[in-house]
Formats: structure tokens, C-alpha cells, sequence
């Protein structure tokens, strides 16, 4: 079996992040890495391949040279092999040429099964894999916080805010599971060493068969107009609780703000 | 006047609040028409006239409700080619940002997900980068194709007597593979809906796995309770709970977090609140730079001297 695991490299969220002069994600001036709720998409290809035989994970990310970062990462955690898509074209991209590009990838990848993280966490839509589901005419089975796989179908478990769903799928198709699938492997020194020797291709839009002018920011189809930090919040008040002023700060705020 | 989509989910026969909310919004734009995934009464139609549709159209294939999103993102896309439409208003919720991802594919239309405001010029405000930053931003091609976060504004009265119609609409075989096999229905906390509340009162870390002193202040406050990512990940509150990146967005007019140290993916689910208090015994804890009130202390012995007060006053 082969597993595709879509993986972006992103800002780090615990740093600065903010916007370029085009109004992209700035990418340049923080650090990069892989998007850890994409660590997740990858522990489930793992636990697949640690359970099966023959499983092959590749890795295939889509982003500027940085990117090779989170592919390592990728692969020190353990998986096979990666493909690191890179165009100077892409810059800029929509959802759609984002999709777009991804799916060309996979259909060129032709693997069984696409593993996704449940959004990135920088642009946090959250609708990748069911938009490259649409292009390819594969079924998506999304937001599982558990996956299973059989021969020829998969199931997941989606938890919503009222029910506990089973969704079951023929295979080839895409899924994405959530921050609940279970909890991402570090690396160990072994799979560092030997991420070293595994290969990464690199593929560009040319390997795709699309066209530089079906992508990034001036194909977009929606525009950023205006980028805005928000305001620094005012310093609020701050209480050391000492024999029960602390409640009674709290009740006095409910009191003023008629919660109470 | 020219039409709006919008989809209307209904929630056990009624009409969701986020429902009236994409009614509220599209108004700006042009006459709304909503549309209903499966079977509606009377009730439904009624509600969503009450908030402005001029018109209601429904779809009853049952594939609809059998599989996951791919065959409403085919009847809206069908629905859509007839109406044309000037806009199409979805509720960012995730199945709705996956029927706009679709639909934006199949009607080759650009797509904003997650915006809290959309002008009548179809200008729209996202919060993002954990709210740290304000996005303005539009479509620039086809049908704009918008999702709206629920919550983000209050719905309000424009009383139409909308026309009724059941649609028919045509499912392929190809949107028919990722079937729900079965759904257990999960105990109702009998709160008020998270992302609804007023009132947010949520745990963290700091408590210990104890989460009765929240829960009593909540319901002492008519409120939610939340919890952070951290209590979940522990199994001391369910996932439905979670307030954060990868769980839900509230905007509250309080937000109570208690024991909570306030890391960036917390803050991404809580920040736009209108009042912060925070109860935390770790006087560094982040979440303090964002509270109109910090108390630095043991959270179960705050909370109680709050509750014991609050009832003490309602004697």
C-alpha cells in the first residue's frame, strides 16, 4: 500500500507572525516548520505502516526551499520518501491553485490513500482535502479522530458537537484526521540518521503539467485588500489572592459587568 | 433584486442560529434564498421568513443525508446554476467550509472561509493568526462562495413571507462513496451551546482534572463550560469542549479561564472575548497579558469563595 501524507511547512505559531507587503504570509522572517497538525496526518501513516506490510509513506510537500525543513522532519519521524514541490510560480497561491497543484501531485504520486492534517496552522481553512477530493473524484473521509484501513476501505470515527460518526470509504481516497487521532512520535537518533539517506524528489509545476500562469497570487481569485495587527490590549488588572481577595476581586468584576 | 444563497442547516426540525445569522448578512447583499438539505415543515419555512428569505428551497435526496458533504456540494451547485446567485453564504462550520471548498471547485469561484463580517460591496473581515491580526478581503472571480463564523453577529428580524419550493437535484455516483455507516448521539450537557454563550467559564491544566468548581460557576452564571487543549488531551473533559485552534472559536461577553496558562492555540479560540478573567497560580501564565482581571492563585479556592459569594447574594 501507498500512503500520501500532504505535509506544510508553516510560520511558527508561537513566534511573531504577520504579513508580507503582498499581502501573503510572511514566511521569511520567522521560523518555519512542519505544521504540527500535520505531525498527526503522519503518525497515522506511521502506525498504518507499523501495522501492515508493505506500506510505502511518502512524504509531499508544497512550498520555497524552507520547506525541505519539514519534509526532514517528516522523515526523521519515519517516513519513506518525499516529494518537495517548488515553483517561484506558486507564491501567492489560493486555495484553489493550492488544490490544484496538490492534486495533480497525487494523481502523479498515484498513491492509495491521502493523509492530511485537519487544517494548516497558519491559513486554517481546513478545506484542502476536500477540495482535491472534488478534483480527483476521490472520495474524502475528513476530521477522523480515529482511521482504520483494510484491504480496500477505510473507516475513521468523526466526533461532532452532538454524535460519535462512523464513515466508511473505497479506496483510493482522501482523509484528514484531527489533533485526537493520537499523539505524534518524536524522532528518535535512528530515524534521524536514516532520514539522511531516504530520498526526496523534487517536482516542478513543468512535472505537473500546469501552467505558471494557472497559479499564485495574481491568479487568485479572491484578494487581500488590508492586513492589521490587532490593537495591544490594556494592561488589566492583576490580583495576588491572599485570604480570599481573589474572589472577591472576581466577584466585584461579575458585580460591575451585571453577570451577576 | 438579486439573490443570495444561503444554507440553512436545521438542527432537530428548527432552524440553526447560525443559520439566521448567513440570513442577517446576505440582506446586505441582495433578496436571500435559503437552502435546506432534506425535508422541511412549516416551522422552518416560517423561521427563516421571519429573518428576510424571500424564498425557500429544499432537497430531499436521500443521499444527502447518507454520505458525507460531496452530494450537498452537488445539489447546491446544481441549485446555484439556476438561481444565480450573487453570492453563496455558508457557516463556517467544518462541513460547511467543506461544501464551499467543493463548490468554489465546481463553480470556479474564489473563496474566503472564516470571515465575522461581509460588507454589501462583498468585503469581508477574518480574524486570524489566533486573532492577532484583522484580514479585509474580497472575491475576485465568479460567484463569491463565503463562509461565516457562527456568533459573529446577532441575527435580526425582517419578516417575508418567503415561496416554498423542493428542488430536485441530481446525485452522482461519484459523490456517493464515503458513507456514514452509523451515528451515536452524544449526551446533551443541558448548557447553553458553547459557541453560543454568553458565559464561558474553562479549565485547564490547573485543574487537576477537577472540573466541578467550573461547572458550578458556569451554571451559576448561565454559561458554558470550555476546556483548554491540555484537560481534553488528559481525558478530563470531552473534545466537543475544546476552546482553541483546533477546537471551538467562542467569543463570549465573559471568558472565565481557570487554570489555564494560556498558550498561543488557546488563545486562537478565545481572544476576541469581550472580558477576560483569568485564575491562574503561576503569575507568568500568557493568558494574564490578555485578562481585564488576573488572579494569581489556587483556582479551586478562588472559584469557590466566588460561587459561596454568588449564592450568599441570591438568598
Amino acid at each position: 500500500m501507498k500512503i500520501v501524507v500532504l505535509a506544510k511547512h508553516v510560520p511558527d505559531a508561537t513566534g511573531e507572525r504577520g504579513f508580507a507587503s503582498d499581502g501573503t504570509v510572511d514566511r521569511a522572517s520567522s521560523a518555519g516548520l512542519l505544521s504540527e497538525l500535520d505531525e498527526y496526518a503522519v503518525e497515522q501513516a506511521l502506525q498504518i505502516a507499523d501495522d501492515h506490510d508493505d506500506v510505502e509513506v511518502v512524504i509531499i510537500s508544497v512550498g520555497p526551499p524552507a520547506a525541505a525543513d519539514a519534509i526532514k522532519r517528516a522523515l526523521q519521524m519515519g517516513a519513506s520518501a518525499a516529494i518537495h514541490i517548488s515553483d517561484e510560480a506558486i507564491h501567492g497561491s489560493d486555495a484553489l491553485a493550492s488544490s490544484l497543484v496538490l492534486a495533480e501531485a497525487v494523481k502523479k504520486a498515484a498513491p492509495d490513500l491521502v493523509i492530511c492534517g485537519m487544517a494548516s496552522t497558519d491559513g486554517t481553512m481546513g478545506v484542502i482535502p476536500a477540495m482535491i477530493a472534488e478534483r480527483l473524484g476521490w472520495p474524502a473521509a475528513t476530521l477522523g479522530a480515529t482511521l482504520s484501513v483494510s484491504e480496500d476501505r477505510l473507516t475513521i470515527r468523526r466526533d461532532t458537537d452532538v454524535a460519535s460518526v462512523t464513515i466508511e470509504a473505497p479506496m483510493p481516497a482522501i482523509v484528514s484526521v484531527t489533533d485526537q487521532s493520537g499523539e505524534a512520535r518524536y524522532p528518535s537518533m535512528k530515524g534521524i540518521l536514516a532520514a539522511k539517506k531516504k530520498p526526496v524528489e523534487s517536482w516542478t509545476l513543468a512535472d505537473l503539467g500546469i501552467e505558471q500562469t494557472a497559479v499564485g497570487l495574481d491568479a487568485a481569485w479572491s484578494k487581500v485588500l488590508q492586513t492589521t495587527p490587532r490593537p495591544p490590549k490594556e494592561p488589566g488588572r492583576l490580583v495576588v489572592d491572599q485570604d480570599g481577595t481573589g474572589s472577591v476581586a472576581v466577584v466585584e468584576f461579575l458585580t460591575t459587568g451585571k453577570y451577576v | 433584486m438579486s439573490e443570495v444563497l444561503i444554507v440553512a442547516e436545521q438542527v432537530d426540525s428548527h432552524v440553526s442560529k447560525p443559520a439566521l445569522e448567513l440570513l442577517t448578512l446576505a440582506r446586505r447583499l441582495g433578496d436571500p434564498a435559503a437552502v435546506v438539505f432534506g425535508e422541511i415543515d412549516e416551522t422552518v419555512a416560517k423561521t427563516l421568513g421571519e429573518y428576510g428569505a424571500t424564498r425557500v428551497l429544499f432537497a430531499a435526496d436521500s443521499a444527502l443525508a447518507d454520505y458525507l458533504v460531496a452530494p450537498k456540494a452537488e445539489a447546491l451547485a446544481q441549485i446555484a446554476a439556476s438561481v444565480e446567485p450573487v453570492a453563496i453564504l455558508i457557516s463556517s462550520t467544518p462541513e460547511g467550509k467543506e461544501i464551499a471548498g467543493r463548490l468554489a471547485v465546481k463553480l470556479q469561484s474564489g473563496l474566503i472561509t472564516d470571515a465575522t463580517d461581509i460588507t454589501a460591496d462583498g468585503v469581508t473581515t477574518q480574524s486570524v493568526f489566533a486573532g492577532n491580526w484583522t484580514v479585509t478581503a474580497s472575491v475576485t472571480h465568479g460567484v463569491p462562495v463565503v463562509t461565516l463564523k457562527p456568533n459573529a453577529i446577532t441575527p435580526e428580524l425582517a419578516p417575508t413571507e418567503p415561496a416554498v419550493a423542493q428542488v430536485e437535484v441530481t446525485i452522482s455516483d461519484v459523490a456517493k462513496t464515503a458513507r456514514i455507516v452509523s451515528s451515536e448521539p452524544k449526551q446533551s450537557s443541558g448548557r447553553p451551546e458553547l459557541t453560543e454563550a454568553a458565559v464561558v467559564v474553562s479549565g485547564g491544566r490547573g485543574t487537576g482534572g477537577d472540573f466541578a468548581a467550573i461547572e458550578e460557576l458556569a451554571d451559576q452564571l448561565g454559561g458554558a463550560v470550555g476546556a483548554s487543549r491540555a484537560a481534553v488531551d488528559a481525558g478530563w473533559y470531552p473534545y466537543a469542549y475544546q476552546i482553541g485552534q483546533t477546537g471551538k472559536t467562542v467569543s463570549p461577553q465573559l471568558y472565565i479561564a481557570a487554570g489555564i496558562s494560556g498558550a498561543i492555540q488557546h488563545r486562537a479560540g478565545m481572544q476576541t472575548s469581550k472580558a477576560i478573567v483569568a485564575v491562574n497560580k503561576d503569575a507568568e501564565a500568557p493568558i494574564f497579558a490578555l485578562a481585564d482581571l488576573g488572579v494569581v492563585g489556587d483556582l479551586h479556592k478562588v472559584l469557590e469563595g466566588v460561587i459561596s459569594e454568588i449564592k450568599k447574594r441570591r438568598m
